[in-house]
Formats: structure tokens, sequence, C-alpha cells
């Protein structure tokens, strides 16, 4: 795993390049520590309030722990009509959690995301970076199930 | 080069993708080694077909066979019947509303309607070949405006095209261009908005994964006639597949010679740079999108100053979406006058959009400007599925309006649809059947703006979750007639006081669908419970 001061190394300590390195350093472990916060502002000579500010506006970081999986579940009107809301409830009842929660095992967090741009595809869902189409409750279980 | 006798195309947009098409090629190519056709058939991955509920889309050449919904079971008897026996398998053939199989384009009326300028190479290159774009005359148009066009010519070659751009906004893109050539300034930047966050929107990103030099080509003529040496792209984070994409283009356009310094032997100097967002809407909206590539906060600014003026780093900055981006190649390449003979007088060319909802062909399409929404649905979609009947339509997603069958023959484009009471938007076209409820819908919607709302203006902050509420009360049917006269007056304030695009839509789809079903929201006032039996 890179240091923060190795990932603000590779950006050019370029403060612009501040959204690139959070992702780099969120990717290990999915979710932004505070000394991983601190450590950007302080290799940058900028505010901590200013990459906190950043890393709680996006929707991609997340400053409190997470699973080792994200579910990012598109809750857009076209997936709306073609019945998402069933299979969001089979993902909260097969994995016992409510939205923005995470499993007690560890192994997923479940959110909500608008369109994932493959409505053709509608009802559709995000696994980390795989992006699963044409759910339906027991697809949408049996992809669950099978993710290691 | 070999020359091979016949060619398969495999989609790999992201909607096939995810239908596992890459696996369906890595065994096409395995079976057609062992068949022993290796070197007879050349398997391509190209970009999107446009036919995403059909996929995995697999096309035959030299015959231009299309075979639908392609699974790795499938290959076996492709490989022996069609590849070997040229016999082609029927049962993969694309079963349209009537009874007849489609076999080649010429035979799908989702394809004989269509106007191709933006998706000319989609489906038609392997997108991760630079040589593939040069064969189809990719970089003409570029080299054409350098060698043989001042900077002011190609200005004003895009201002008589009359193209408008396809973002959102339709601001004309010639005067954008001018605006920003005669800003003052030591730097000027070229920046493509690919943030794509529209509800029901995947043109972007299928542009993008079909044929990204079209987007390089389009951002060197705009920094070469505005005089900018540096150029971002600002690709949502949840496209990755056309980050990855962009990104060989760009390196391959490098080693071309194509980005970098003193381009095809000039001096001019131009290079690019992918940006990629963290989830969030707002950052479609141009200046929220500066904000994002400096590396804060995705908050829009106050305009004015418009980012022609002062943009990235306060530096006089053009701003162009992806799809507008790409008609500068083919403008540029044969002249402004072909481009206005597509579409209408008042808003020429053609638009993409992309299909969703109870529509038979949902996916990508590209039409003239003009083209009825009649024709988009019943000719080209394939009309309603499972005989449901026609509901709704809204166009330009969810911050767009919602009509009624009686605006069915309404003409796609910018200015028809904004006298309708709607908008255009970025070419989502979501249809909606007569099983669903407008006012579950109208949750919806404001479910994303309160949501995606970035907090820094009261009007949008509150107004997006004071109507969330009140059409919470609405759909479980304890609303009265005063709720409704609240929607509208805080719609109406929104619109008006709102900072930026997002608090100033917001209200759009609210109010288009108070007056286009304005029956069904009294129904849920008045203790009937949801017509269509939805709310609950
Ligand atoms: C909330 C909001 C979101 C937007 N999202 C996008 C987007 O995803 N892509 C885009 O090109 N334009 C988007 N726009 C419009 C841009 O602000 C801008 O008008 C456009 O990128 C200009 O390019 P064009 O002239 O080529 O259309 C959005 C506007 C608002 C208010
Ligand atoms: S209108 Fe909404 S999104 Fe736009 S600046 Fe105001 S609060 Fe933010
Ligand atoms: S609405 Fe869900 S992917 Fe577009």
């Amino acid at each position: 795993m890179n240091t923060v001061k190795e990932i603000v190394a590779e950006h050019g300590h370029e403060s612009s390049r501040l959204l690139e390195m959070l992702r780099c350093l969120q990717s290990p472990t999915n979710y932004l520590s505070e000394e991983a916060i601190v450590g950007v502002a302080k290799e940058l000579n900028v505010p901590i309030s200013h990459v906190y500010g950043v890393a709680s506006f996006y929707s991609m970081y997340s400053t409190k722990p997470r699973g080792k999986y994200i579910i990012r579940f598109c809750e857009s009107a076209p997936c709306h009509i073609e019945g998402a809301a069933e299979v969001l409830e089979a993902v909260q009842d097969q994995l016992q959690i409510a939205v923005n929660e995470t499993t007690t095992d560890g192994k997923f967090s479940l959110e909500l995301t608008s369109c994932l741009g493959v409505c053709g595809v509608a009802p559709a869902m995000m696994v980390n970076s795989t992006v699963y189409g044409n759910l339906t409750p027991e697809k949408a279980k049996k992809i669950l199930a099978a993710t290691e | 080069m070999t020359l091979h006798r016949s060619h398969v195309l495999v989609c790999s947009g992201s909607n096939c993708a995810l239908h596992s098409s890459s696996f369906v090629k890595d065994r096409l190519t395995l079976e057609i080694s062992q068949a022993g056709l290796g070197d007879e058939i050349r398997v391509l991955e190209t970009g999107c077909f446009g036919l995403c509920a059909q996929g995995p889309i697999m096309v035959v050449y030299p015959e231009g066979i299309h075979y639908c919904k392609v699974g790795l079971e499938d290959i076996g008897e492709i490989v022996q019947e069609h590849l070997l026996k040229g016999r082609i398998v029927n049962r993969l053939l694309f079963k349209g509303t009537s009874d007849k199989n489609w076999m080649t384009k010429d035979d799908f009326d989702f394809y004989r309607k269509q106007e191709r300028v933006v998706l000319r190479n989609a489906g038609v290159i392997d997108p991760e070949n630079i040589e593939e774009s040069l064969v189809r005359g990719g970089y003409a148009a570029f080299g054409k405006a350098l060698s043989e066009m001042t900077p002011s010519q190609v200005i004003q070659e895009i201002t008589d095209s009359g193209l408008q751009g396809r973002g959102g906004a339709g601001f004309p893109t010639g005067r954008k261009w001018q605006f920003t050539q005669e800003a003052a300034g030591d730097k000027k930047y070229v920046v493509c908005n690919a943030d794509e966050g529209e509800p029901g929107t995947s043109k972007d990103r299928l542009i993008l994964e079909g044929d990204p030099h079209t987007i390089i080509e389009g951002m060197l003529i705009a920094g070469y006639a505005i005089g900018a040496t540096q150029g971002f792209v600002y690709i949502r984070g949840e496209y990755l597949l056309s980050i990855e994409r962009l990104q060989k283009a760009i390196n391959q356009a490098r080693e071309f010679g194509l980005l970098g310094k003193g381009i095809l032997g000039s001096d001019f100097e131009f290079d690019l740079e992918i940006r990629s967002g963290a989830g969030a809407y707002v950052c479609g909206e141009e200046t929220a999108l500066l904000n994002s590539i400096e590396g804060k906060r995705g908050e829009p600014r106050f305009k004015p100053p418009y980012p022609a003026v002062r943009g990235l780093w306060q530096k006089p900055t053009l701003i162009n979406n992806v799809e507008t981006l790409a008609n500068i190649g083919p403008i540029i390449q044969n002249g402004s006058d072909w481009f206005r003979q597509i579409g209408t007088p008042e808003c020429p060319g053609t638009k993409v959009f992309t299909l969703s909802g109870n529509i038979c062909n949902s996916g990508l399409i590209e039409v003239p400007m003009g083209m009825t929404l009649r024709e988009i649905i019943y000719d080209i979609g394939g009309g309603i599925p499972d005989g449901h009947q026609f509901k709704m339509a809204q166009t330009g997603g969810t911050s767009g309006g919602c009509i009624s069958a009686d605006l069915l023959d309404v003409p796609m484009d910018i200015p028809s649809l904004a006298k309708a009471g709607t908008a255009l938007g970025s070419g989502a076209l979501l249809v909606v059947d007569d099983r669903h409820c407008v006012v579950d819908l109208a949750k919806t919607f404001l479910r994303f703006f309160a949501h995606e709302s970035c907090g820094q203006c009261t009007p949008c902050r509150e107004g997006t979750t004071v109507l969330l509420r009140l059409m919470n009360k609405l759909a479980s049917g304890k609303g009265d007639a005063q709720d409704i006269t609240n929607l509208q007056r805080l719609s109406t304030t929104m619109q008006q006081a709102s900072l930026c695009g997002l608090g100033q839509t917001a209200p759009l789809p609210i109010l288009s669908a108070l007056t286009f079903f304005a029956d069904e929201f009294h129904a849920h006032l008045e203790g009937q419970g949801c017509p269509a039996g939805v709310c609950g």
C-alpha cells in the first residue's frame, strides 16, 4: 500500500489533483481515514478543512469505514419504472441492512446512486467496479451470493 | 495487411459489456481458430450499435447480419453454421414488431430512420485502434482547419452551421467559441464536459466508448480556434470504461504526433488530460465542473463572469459537451451548408437520444432534429411492449418536462420542445406506460434533486426538500388543494431565485406533470387512492 507521501508525490504535489489523490488513498479500504485526510493536507500544505470539505462533498468518498464491496444501487426514474424498488428490497433483505449501512461482517455497504448510464438494461447496480443490469430480485440475490 | 474474407464485430459498449460481451468475443475467437478459420476471419470489438436491450450484439460482415442476445452457448452454432457453411442462424436474428426476421441494417426500422453524424463510427470501428479512425477520415477535419483555415474562419464555419450545444442548455456553439477567442488571457483552456449525470442519458458514455478520437479531434479544432494549448476532459468517476478507452486514444494520438508540441509539423501545441468526477450530479454544471477540475468542492460559481471570460484558474475557458464536440469534425470537413441540410432551419443537425423505460428498443439512436416524438417511439423505438398503452414521456432527463399523449406529434428539437413546456436537454427520453403513476414518478424526481442539491443556496437546498415532503404527502393520500398551490408557488420561487441550473430546472418536471396530469394529482387528493394503484 502506498503511503500518503508517495501518493501526493505521484500527483506532483498539485492540489488541483486532490480528487485523484483521494481516490488512490481510498481504494484499498473503501474509505478515507482521519490520518489520510490530515496527511494529505499536510503534504499539500492546505488546511485540513479544505481536504475534508472535498472528501465530504463527493458521494464516492466516505469518511466512515465501509464494506469490502460497495453496492451502488441506481434509483433514478428509468430504473425505477423497471422495478428497481423490488430489487432493492430483495438486496436489503438478503444483506439484512438498510441503505447507507454496512453488513456486520464488513463485506457489503449499500448505497443509492443516480443513473449509472446503462438505462438500456435497467434496473442496474454497481458492485465495486462491476456494473450489473436487467436485475430481478432473484438475479440480484444470486450476484451478491456469488460475490467473494 | 492480411485480407480477411469476413469480419465479425462484437459490441463492447457498456450496456453489452455487462452482458459479458467480452467473454462472447473471447469464445468466438477461440472457436474460430479451432475451426481453422483464424486466417480468414477477423474478430473486432467495437462501440455501441444502439440496440442495447438486445445485447450482446454481433454483426457478421460482409453480409452485415445482426445477431442479438448472443450467449456463450450460441457461439458454436454461429461458427459451424454461418462462418463455415454460410448458413444464417435464424433463431438469433432480431424479431421486430412484425413476424419478419430482421437480418441486416436495411431491414431494421430502427436503423433506417436514423441519420448518423455523431455516431458515424460507433459500432463500425475498433475504438482502441487509431488507425481505424484514420482510415474512416478521423483527424482529416483537424488537418484541414490547421492547414487551410484561420482560427476565425473555423469559428465562422461553426457559427454558420447553427450548431447549438448538446449538453442541455442549447447555447449557440459558434458564439461561445467567439467569446472565448476574443477574451483576453495569456492562457486559455478547452474543457469537454463528459460528466453526464442526467438520469436516463448514456449518449456521451457510448460516444466516448465507440469513437474516442472524434472527441480528441473536436477539442483540437476548438483549441486551434480559440488559441488554447491545454484541454481537460471531465468524465464521471463511474464511467470506468470510458476513462480507459479515452486514455488509450489520447496515448495513441500522442504517438501519432496529433497531441503535444509541433502538431503535424506546425507550431500548434495542444495536449489533453482526463480528470474524473467522484459522484456529484451538480458537477455537470459548467462552473461547478471548473471548481472540481481545480480540486475543490463542486459548487457552482456565480455567473457572470462566464467561463468564456473567467474559467479554469480564472483564465478564458471553453466548455462543450461530448456530443457537441463530436459534431465539429464533420462540420469542418463537410461545411456548414451540408450541416444545415440536416434537421430544421432553426435547429440544424442531428440529435442523439437515449431511449429508456417502457419502450421495445431501448438504447441509443441518432435522428435529424425535428423528428416527431411519435416517430421516435413507434417507428424507431418499436412502441410500447407487452400490449400496454403510452402514458407519458419525459424529455431531457429528470430535469426535463413530462408530457402526455396529446403531444406525441411534437417535433423533437430545441425550440419546439421549449414551446411545448418541456426541454430537449441532454436527449434523454423516458417512456412510461399506463401501469405507472405520475405522482409516484414525481417523488422519484424529487428524491434525486433533494439528494443532489449542493446546498449552497437556500431556494434550492430548502426548496427541493420541501417539494419532496409535499409530494410524499400527496402520494400518501393525505394532501389537500393547498399543498398543490404550495408546490406551484415554491416551484416558481426556485426557478427565479436559485443560483444554478439545478435549482432552476428542478421544478420543471413537477410543473409540467401538474399541467398535463392534473386529474391524476387531484385523484390523489380526494381520497380515491392512486388511480394506477402504485402509491400506497
Ligand atoms: C445541474 C446541471 C447539470 C449539468 N450536467 C451536464 C452534463 O452532465 N453534461 C453536459 O454536457 N452539460 C451539463 N450541464 C450543462 C452545462 O452547464 C453546460 O451548459 C454545457 O456543458 C455546455 O456545453 P454545450 O454548449 O456544448 O452544451 C449541466 C447543467 C446543470 C445546471
Ligand atoms: S441551485 Fe442548488 S445545486 Fe445550484 S448552487 Fe444552489 S443549492 Fe447548489
Ligand atoms: S436510470 Fe438506472 S442506469 Fe440509468
